[in-house]
């Protein structure tokens, strides 16, 4: 990864994804895409982790199976899915195609002090979801390539992969709540899983 | 397939899936393992459970979480190495009381031919119940479908985590060609 490379902004970015979200199910990762989505807006239908690294893609596999009538999207960072990368071997067995994993890679572990991650070394996520099984995957760097994955996400017609090149800053953090069984209650009232 | 003989439809590994089936399970998180090998091919084979192949155990904590979120509910299958795999994400399950029931097939501690296995199997029970995870440990066949029945039970009316601990003795030592 070289820096000259077109890169996103990533409050811009997680905005795109979120336009016109309607009912769609949103999980995020430990911790700046966590941030980043409640910097558009704190919503019921958001499933932030705070904790737990290397979940996030699991737990959109395990809610897309459940509900198949939902797309679920999971935006997390470079270094999240690096630890759990295993479990783009196992959603590429499994693809639910109403799951789209957004990876906002910034080369870096925002949440430590911006240490350098596997990806600024070259190790590539996209060719990595290829080849455990994603069919649509893709490496995006500019605000147009953004929304046509976005309408992608939309159809929910296939599990999509997306590596979004995102700049290495640290914009304002905007905490969303961060009681578990808060978030957990008000997805499960918000989707009809609890009444 | 044939029609199951006697002893395989007295298996109590049919009673530990019916168990599943009653408590209506509907995700089976599992990686690949000889003494859960049935109970994963029952599941595979069911039209209602979506049995999930994993490459290491702490993905099925993360994916049950989902199924929970979803609506539905779960169980996780595995081998008493795979416990040590999963400590940390066990710490969402603790803060989200997301209910769990884990059923691990011990290893390393009756007739174990692998010292290797030995570490994790003898402090299996420990590292669950220092994670919080209520623990019911299964020495006899008849005991089995009763005891999944009351962990899956008290994880969803409790928003607990559970685990079974199938003993090695039940299953029987692994054999191996010498």
């Amino acid at each position: 990864m070289i820096s000259s490379e077109p890169r996103l902004d990533r409050r811009t970015a997680i905005r795109v994804l979120l336009e016109n979200r309607g009912n769609l199910l949103l999980v995020t990762g430990l911790g700046s895409t966590t941030w980043d989505a409640a910097s558009v807006a704190d919503d019921e239908l958001n499933f932030y982790l705070w904790g737990a690294m290397g979940a996030a893609a699991m737990v959109g596999l395990g809610l897309a199976i459940a509900r198949p009538d939902r797309r679920v999207l999971v935006v997390t960072g470079d270094g999240e899915m690096l630890m759990g990368l295993g479990s783009l071997a196992t959603i590429g067995v499994q693809r639910p195609p109403n799951l789209a994993i957004a990876v906002f890679d910034n080369g870096h572990y925002g949440e430590t002090g911006m240490q350098a991650s596997h990806t600024a070394a070259g190790v590539g996520l996209t060719g990595i979801a290829r080849a455990c099984g994603f069919e649509q995957a893709f490496d995006i760097a500019d605000e147009p390539e953004l929304r046509e994955f976005s309408a992608h996400v939309d159809k929910g017609a296939a599990t999509l992969f997306a590596c979004i090149a995102v700049h290495a800053d640290e914009p304002p953090r905007v905490l969303p709540p961060r009681d578990g069984v808060l978030l957990k209650n008000r997805f499960r009232r918000a989707t009809g899983a609890e009444t | 397939m044939g029609e199951p003989s006697e002893a395989e439809m007295s298996d109590w590994r049919d009673g530990v899936f019916a168990a599943l089936k009653a408590a209506e399970i509907r995700q089976v998180g599992y990686v690949p393992d000889a003494g859960h090998a049935r109970l994963i091919e029952l599941c595979r084979d069911h039209p209602k459970i979506r049995a999930v192949a994993l490459t290491s155990e702490e993905e099925g904590v993360a994916l049950l979480a989902g199924a929970w979120l979803g609506g539905q509910r779960g169980a996780l299958l595995m081998q008493s190495s795979g416990v040590g795999n999963c400590i940390n994400m066990l710490s969402m399950t603790k803060t989200c009381r997301f209910p769990l029931t884990m059923l691990v097939t011990m290893r390393g501690e009756w007739a174990e031919f692998n010292p290797w296995q030995v570490p994790m199997g003898s402090r299996t029970q420990a590292a669950l119940e220092l994670c919080d995870v209520l623990v019911y440990r299964v020495q006899r066949a008849e005991e089995a479908a009763e005891t999944v029945a009351a962990a899956l039970d008290i994880a969803v009316n409790g928003d607990l985590a559970t685990a079974v601990l199938l003993s090695q003795r039940l299953l029987g030592a692994k054999r191996w060609v010498k």
